[in-house]
Parts: C-alpha cells; sequence; structure tokens
C-alpha cells in the first residue's frame, strides 16, 4: 500500500480540485481530506456518512470559584496569558495544566474538550475519510494524524493499494503531520512570485523529513516565465516537475457544478490531469493495481 | 485600528486585499501573521531596520542533580519530556513552552535554554511600516512567533494584519484581539463552506466582521444570500478581471498599476471604519 500526500504551501492553488480529480482516475484508493480546519474534498465528492465519532485531544484549565481564594498564582505562572480576571479564556488556554499543579487551594481541573468530529463515508470513487475540527479549536495535527491511521486501517483491511490524502496548506503541524511517511507528495503550485516563494518552502519541508516530492504547475499558462522558472529551479532540485495543467475557466464551473473536471468535461484540463496521474502511477511502482481486490474484498471495512 | 483579514479557503486574495488597502491609506503599519508562508515581501522589497528572533524556552536537565523521580513528565500535557530508567529524553519540537516542569522539578533539575522557532523581520518600504514573521522550515508551531509579532503593534497608525488561511490556532493568533475583521472569499461552493467556519471562528472570538468577495462576478447567489441571513455585511469585491491576476502573478500592486480600482479600496476601509465607529458608540450606550 502506497500514500500520496497532495500539498502546496500557497493555498488555494488547487490541491481538492486534483485530488478529486485523482480519485476519478485510480478507483481503488482510500481519500482521507487532511486539511480539518477548512475541508472542502466532501463537496466534490458527496460521501455518505456511515461511522461519526467525537474527537477529544485538548484540555482546559476550569476554575472552582468556591475554592478559589484569589490569590492570583495561577495568573502568574500562565505563559499563553489565558487567566484573566480569576476566568480561563478558552482560546488561549493550551491545556498545559502548570496553574493547576500551582494552585495552593487546589482549585483548577483539567477538562477534556471535544475539539471536533471525524467520519468515515462510502463516496462513488471508494471510502473517505474525514474530519471537522470545532470551531476555533486546536490540535488539528493530532486530527489530522488520526484521519490518515484510519484511512490506512480500511485499505490494508480492504486490500487498497493507495491512500490519497488532501493536505493542508501552510508548513506547520498539520503539513508535518500529513507527511510523516507517506511514500511521495505532490505539491501543487501555480506560476505566481507567491506561488513559487511557497513551494520553495513547502519542498524544503518534505526534504527536511525525507518525503520524496513531485510538482504539478497548475494555471501554467497563466504566466509562462514564472512557469518556465518553477521548471529551472525544480530541474536543480532534482525535483520533477509531472504535470502541467493550463487554465480554463471549466475548473470554477465543475466546482460550481459540485462536480470533478474529469467528470465535468473531456477537456485539455481533464487530459493533463491523466498524463500526470499516469506518470504518477509509473513513478511508484506501476501498475498500482497489481493485487487490486475483487469485488467482494472491496467491501468497506468499518 | 486594527484590521485583520482572514479567509478560511487559501488562495482567495488575502493578501492582495491587505497589500491593496494599505497603499490605499496613509499612516499604515502593515503585518504578515501567515509565518507558515509569508508572501507580502515579494511585493514591497521592504528596507530591513531589524531582525529578532523568535525562540521558545525548552527544558534542559541537569543529569548531576536530577533523582528521575519522573515528576516532570507526569506534568508534560505534551509529552515533550520522558523519563525511561535514569535518562531523561526531551522531544523540543513538541514542547509548548509553559514550564511547568520546570517549575515543578522537586529538585530544580531543569534550566530552560532558549530554542529559536523562526524569527520577525521589521522594515519600511516607502513610508509603510512593514512586520513580518517567519517559521522555520521544519518547525510545527507557528503561534509563539505570531504572538510575538503582534506585540510590535502600533497603535497610533493603522495596523492590517494578513493572516494565514483556515480557521485553527495560527488564524486565531493572528484575529485576536483585532478591531475588525475582514473575510475575504471567492463565489464557488470552497469559498462559501470555507467562509462559513471562518464567519463561526471570528463569532466566537466576538470580532465584528464584513466580507469582502474576490472574482464577485462569478458563481451563484448562494454567498450573497448566507451573508445576509449570518448578518454579516458585504463591504466590496473585485471583479474577474485578467489584469489583476497578472499584476498579482509578477508581485506588482494593483492600485498602482491600475489606479481605478483605489476608490474601491477607500470606500472599503470607510466602511470598516463605519461599523468599527457604530459598535464602539453601541458598547458606550451599554456601559452608560
Amino acid at each position: 500500500m502506497k500514500q500520496i500526500t497532495v500539498i502546496s504551501g500557497k493555498g488555494g492553488t488547487g490541491k481538492t480540485t486534483i485530488v478529486a480529480s485523482l480519485a476519478t482516475l485510480v478507483k481503488k484508493a482510500v481519500l482521507a481530506d487532511a486539511d480539518v480546519d477548512a475541508a472542502d474534498l466532501h463537496l466534490l465528492l458527496k460521501p455518505q456518512i456511515q461511522r461519526r465519532e467525537p474527537f477529544f485531544a485538548s484540555k482546559m484549565a476550569v476554575i472552582n470559584p468556591e475554592r478559589c481564594d484569589g490569590c492570583q498564582k495561577c495568573r502568574e505562572v500562565c505563559r499563553f496569558g489565558a487567566i484573566v480576571d480569576l476566568q480561563v479564556d478558552m482560546i488561549a488556554c493550551e491545556g498545559c495544566g502548570v496553574c493547576l499543579h500551582i494552585c495552593p487551594q487546589g482549585a483548577i481541573t483539567l477538562k477534556e474538550v471535544k475539539s471536533g468530529e471525524w467520519f468515515i463515508s462510502k463516496t462513488r470513487y471508494g471510502p473517505m475519510v474525514h474530519a471537522k475540527l470545532g470551531v476555533a479549536q486546536e490540535n488539528s495535527g493530532k486530527l489530522v494524524t488520526l484521519v490518515r491511521k484510519e484511512a490506512c486501517r480500511i485499505a490494508q483491511e480492504g486490500g487498497y493499494s493507495l491512500v490519497l490524502i488532501d493536505g493542508p496548506p501552510g508548513i506547520g503541524c498539520p503539513v508535518i503531520a500529513s507527511l510523516g511517511g507517506v511514500d511521495a507528495a505532490l505539491a501543487v503550485t501555480e506560476p505566481s512570485l507567491s506561488g513559487i516563494h511557497d513551494l520553495k518552502r513547502v519542498l524544503e519541508v518534505c526534504r527536511h523529513f525525507r518525503v520524496p516530492a513531485w510538482v504539478c504547475v497548475n494555471k501554467a499558462d497563466i504566466n509562462p516565465e514564472n512557469t518556465k522558472r518553477i521548471r529551472e529551479f525544480c530541474q536543480q532540485e532534482g525535483t520533477p516537475v509531472i504535470g502541467e495543467i493550463p487554465f480554463d475557466p471549466i475548473v470554477t464551473k465543475a466546482m460550481v457544478f459540485e462536480s470533478t473536471v474529469i467528470e465535468y468535461s473531456g477537456g485539455r484540463v481533464s487530459n493533463e490531469i491523466k498524463k500526470m496521474w499516469m506518470r504518477l502511477e509509473r513513478s511508484l511502482g506501476y501498475p498500482l493495481d497489481q493485487d487490486r481486490p475483487s469485488k467482494e474484498g472491496r467491501a468497506m471495512n468499518l | 485600528m486594527i484590521i485583520s483579514v482572514a479567509s478560511g479557503k487559501g488562495g482567495t486574495g488575502k493578501t492582495t486585499v491587505a497589500l491593496n488597502l494599505a497603499f490605499s491609506l496613509t499612516n499604515v503599519q502593515l503585518m504578515d501573521c501567515d509565518v507558515e508562508e509569508p508572501n507580502l515581501h515579494l511585493f514591497l522589497a521592504p528596507q530591513e531596520r531589524r531582525t529578532i528572533p523568535v525562540c521558545i524556552s525548552v527544558p534542559q536537565v541537569d543529569e548531576t542533580q536530577c533523582t528521575h523521580c519522573g515528576k516532570c513528565a507526569e506534568v508534560c500535557q505534551f509529552n515533550a519530556i520522558a523519563v525511561v530508567k535514569d535518562q531523561v529524553l526531551i522531544f523540543p519540537e513538541i514542547c509548548h513552552g509553559c514550564g511547568g516542569c520546570t517549575l515543578l522539578c522537586p529538585v530544580q533539575a531543569i534550566q530552560e535554554t532558549p530554542r529559536e522557532i523562526g524569527y520577525i523581520q521589521e522594515g519600511n518600504y516607502n513610508g509603510l511600516s512593514f512586520v513580518q514573521g517567519v517559521l522555520n522550515v521544519g518547525e510545527p508551531m507557528p503561534t509563539p512567533i505570531i504572538r510575538q509579532e503582534k506585540k510590535l503593534i502600533n497603535k497610533d497608525k493603522t495596523v492590517i494584519l494578513d493572516c494565514s488561511p483556515g480557521t485553527s490556532c495560527p488564524v486565531i493568533e493572528g484575529v485576536r484581539g483585532s478591531d475588525f475583521c475582514l473575510l475575504v472569499t471567492e463565489n464557488t461552493p470552497f469559498g462559501l463552506n470555507d467562509l462559513e467556519l471562518a464567519v463561526e471562528m471570528v463569532k466566537a472570538l466576538g470580532i465584528p466582521r464584513g466580507v469582502f468577495i474576490n472574482q464577485e462576478d462569478l458563481g451563484d447567489g448562494k454567498l450573497r444570500e448566507y451573508c445576509r441571513r449570518e448578518n454579516t455585511p458585504i463591504l466590496g469585491g473585485l471583479p474577474h478581471d485578467r489584469r489583476i491576476a497578472e499584476v498579482y502573478s509578477r508581485g506588482g500592486i494593483v492600485v498602482e498599476e491600475l489606479p481605478e480600482y483605489r476608490d474601491l479600496f477607500l470606500a472599503l476601509f470607510q466602511k470598516i471604519q463605519d461599523i468599527g465607529f457604530s459598535r464602539s458608540q453601541d458598547e458606550l450606550e451599554r456601559t452608560l
């Protein structure tokens, strides 16, 4: 079983569009949406939720006003400025618990906070694991790890040969959680100065964690000069550019229609994505579906 | 006045809006709070005044004093410290720097040493005061950098904060404490879905909010309907103009190259100010 994460550094370069399109081509993958704080893959793949679980990962300090004698020691030791007027600021509190150990009255406890939900679903292209981080909650990295673990379990038990992960933007904790131990990363960029700058940083993250990377330039014809710069940079770095997708308003139209580009049109964008998938599959060890499970074997293991 | 610019979905035009708003006004401090992927500097080439490293304090154990009692590992909520037989293992990348282990060690065997996780740069560009935070590659925690960066806020200026995409910790750290949050979105299903999440986040923080629609002529009426229902005013928008995308892609500034857009950003600022003003009026009346 192989795992690929689609990342980008910069947001809005087309990660989810690419993942949804690849999903229509692979037909033997478990899909995982690791962009847990702004998940969008479900809008295109319309998953039917089969299993729904709460996610508990963070803790928060609670002051019992009956025991509190107002000594302010908790406020003095808190490094996150989370204690204001002997009340805990739910958003600033990181749940470190230092206050509870220092309180002479034993008035502080840590309580578990529900920080989100995760789901196992069925889509027209196979099982999907996704999640929703609660409003103003933290620990998105842990939720990403959980989503990936479940996707891998389903893949292993159902004999799927690929886990396709839609990653978050940026380079911080959820990105690192979505990259750890995967077989390869596909970095989707666009030919703007920001796109190039952010691509360089996210490729450095891949190198730091020893994840091989490939690059896909989306809307490549919008600025051919910048696309050329990306190609040159990637050549120096030894990172293959495996796809150059032209700009086409059809992509937005497909999205507004809540469909993948491949299903919506057979045009040049679809063709380029198909070519990219062939290159990707070859690099991962072609053909991926050598040990493709039988129809019965592909039944979901929930 | 402190205005934060956020979005939920990435790539909707936060940086474009923050930048062009800043260039339409005077006496501005522009801050890049997207420390994972800061982009504003690409458009400004600012003259740098100083670079300040950002460190968090991580524990260091004096093995000669340590009794291996395990108290530090017990109090650490982040599993960043473990005691195995007669050895203390520290995992600095996941340490939040809360100081619990240092404070609670019964034999005071733990000291804290600073570990650099990124840096802040302060600079100037044609009278515009500019600050950016940068997270070092491989580091997971952007929030301490944003927290440090926001200490440099100059309240005598109009402060514009360009935040990261999403709705979790780094965005909250950026938006917290601002007087107004401008949510930039695009008129697509992804844009709307992520805007809904972002609106919930801003509501939880109790900050007045408004929406700016990029490529407003795309899509259907769902976005406007949502804003009406949620009582979230639409304060402006940019049309789908290929020239804007071209100016952006080579690092240009829209209001300088296409001056016809300047009025649009001035009107946007006026509306933000009006909302901020009516809110402070409300508060005044409530306290009276």
